[in-house]
């Protein structure tokens, strides 16, 4: 790998080095190094559009790095990953992509990721974006999850994108058993003419089902944010979803939030806020003796912290 | 060390023109603690966002240690040591506790130095330090962090905007004590604006202000038993007591 992949993949995961445990590693459309363990397996799709994931039942503390890094200019890709996670596993899943485009052709990774999580297991998704390059070539990522929870299970999930990503379509559904629950946290800063669309769907089906979906999020120049959260309530459970956002410059936000209840005992809330920072957070920060672009920059850190 | 000079500040309503501070002289000096008192609607609070650089005044000059800082930004104020606490603290989504007074102190506050700030206003260090500056908090809580953050910052000068508004007065009986540490202790000169007999108490002076401007000002000897019964000077208890008993 290069240099510049080799920063790619520190800013999406966090990768000085080798990780350790289970990883497979995607630079420019093909594998740069995939290592397996004795309970987490990681197969090549027969028809080479992407690995299958497996990890045994019970499988505790153990990690998955997926890192994907693009810095060809031009290259588009579409990627199809399964997750099989088995019963009372207990695991983190590390996933990310960086695009470094110097050229003047879009580059593009779209990656399709499905989870089957059984029965009690237990995972924590973190997934980074990130862009670099000062080519005319548009950085495009547009990830799409696809979780099934059996009964009992858990995912917690984190998804950042703070930097230099053109274009995003994130779609992420959710189908959970009796007791599942799943947190999503979602971060995500634009800039520029940045455009970038969330889109949650999310059917609680199980009794005692329960998700909470949270985004943050900062706007800023001429850039556009659009966050769509579906809840279904279809049993006794209880959804919650919310919004909130920081509005610069000459940005756009619109939060669409979208609760169904199909059963009485469903207790579905929706919160979504958009607003400027608060001119007295700056009077405040100021009265510390930082300047305004000091507190400007403290208060969206804090925000999307 | 801060000297106001004929300082005025108008506002336009309605009717027009109207003054909220009316020519008002007045010099702090060096490691003195005062308080100043007097109706609500007076002033008071005006008088300390004009300190603090929030509020610029229609005329007159604000010295500093000598130096003319009339025209200073909030910013340029807060680094020549002059610290602001204000009556309704702000919250943040986001920051901590320890973001705040690593802010405030401009260094990278061990936890441990940070939580010795978190003792002297009362509240126990390990639960508060990472905790968002956010609606979880309750206003006593906001109130202390907010003393908190200007313990950190040890200016020069720092100005209270009535610390006793918006808080419980079983908090407030706690706090009380922050601020008599803190008039043995510091060695900055403390301004405070408050209708409190026990913060009037421990002044060194008194300046009562109505209608924009020092109607009394002198030690807390000659001032404090003129005000006492007054509007000017609220005692929290008695004042609790008859309204539970609505005499």
């Amino acid at each position: 790998m290069d240099e510049i992949q080799k920063t790619l993949l520190e800013q999406v995961a966090d990768l000085h080095a080798v990780p350790e445990g289970a990883y497979n590693i995607r630079a420019n459309g093909q594998t740069a190094g995939r290592n397996t363990t004795a309970n987490i397996d990681i197969i090549s799709k027969e028809d080479g559009t992407g690995i299958d994931i497996r990890i045994k039942p019970g499988t505790k503390h153990e990690s998955v790095h997926i890192p994907v890094v693009l810095s060809q200019s031009g290259l588009t890709e579409m990627v199809y990953n399964d997750f099989y996670i088995g019963e009372d596993a207990d695991v983190v899943i590390v996933a990310g992509c960086g695009i470094d485009n110097c050229g003047v052709q879009d580059s593009e990774h779209d990656g399709i990721h499905r989870f089957f999580i059984g029965k009690n297991a237990k995972v924590k998704y973190i997934e980074k974006h990130y862009g670099s390059g000062d080519g005319e070539g548009k950085r495009i990522l547009n990830p799409g999850t696809e979780i099934t929870m059996e009964e009992g299970s858990y995912m917690e999930m984190e998804s950042t994108q703070i930097k230099g990503v053109d274009s995003t379509m994130r779609t992420t559904k959710a189908d959970l058993a009796d007791g599942a629950k799943l947190v999503i946290r979602e971060r995500l800063l634009t800039h520029g003419h940045q455009s970038a669309v969330s889109k949650f769907d999310v059917n609680l089906n199980g009794v005692d089902s329960s998700a909470n979906v949270i985004s943050r999020s900062v706007a800023r120049d001429e850039s556009y944010q659009q966050f769509i959260s579906t809840i279904n309530g279809n049993a006794k459970c209880a959804g919650h979803t919310e919004c909130d956002a920081i509005i610069m410059d000459n940005a756009r936000i619109s939060a669409v939030p979208e609760l169904t209840a199909n059963n009485p005992d469903a207790a579905l809330i929706h919160e979504a806020a958009i607003g400027k920072i608060a001119g007295e957070q700056i009077i405040k920060l100021m009265t510390l003796g930082l300047t305004e672009e000091e507190a400007e920059g403290q208060i969206v850190n804090g925000f999307l912290k | 060390m801060l000297t106001l000079e004929n300082i005025s500040f108008d506002v336009e309503d309605a009717k027009g023109e109207k003054g909220i501070i009316k020519n008002l002289s007045l010099t702090i000096d060096e490691g003195k603690f005062v308080v100043i008192t007097g109706p609500n609607g007076g002033g008071k609070s005006t008088l300390a966002k004009l300190i603090s650089g929030i509020e610029k005044p229609t005329s007159g000059r604000i010295l500093f240690d000598g130096q003319d800082i009339t025209d200073k930004s909030v910013t340029e104020r807060a680094n020549l040591g002059i610290s602001y606490a204000f009556q309704q603290p702000v919250r943040f989504k986001g920051l901590q506790v320890l973001d705040l007074l690593r802010l405030a102190a401009k260094t990278k506050l061990s936890a441990a130095d940070a939580c010795q700030y978190l003792s002297e206003v009362g509240l126990c260090a390990k639960d508060y330090i990472n905790r968002e500056v956010n609606a979880s908090l309750s206003g006593g809580e906001l109130k202390r962090i907010e003393i908190a953050t200007v313990l950190a910052r040890s200016s020069r000068l720092s100005v209270f905007d009535e610390p006793e508004a918006g808080i419980d007065l079983w908090s407030f009986q706690n706090l009380i004590q922050v601020f008599e540490r803190m008039q043995e202790n510091t060695k900055g000169s403390i301004l405070i604006i408050s209708h409190q007999e026990r913060i009037l108490n421990i002044a060194d002076e008194i300046v009562v202000i109505a209608d924009g401007e020092i109607t009394r000002q002198g030690s807390r000897e000659e001032v404090l038993p003129g005000i006492l019964g007054t509007s000017a000077a609220i005692d929290a208890c008695s004042k609790f007591y008859k309204g539970g008993r609505q005499e």
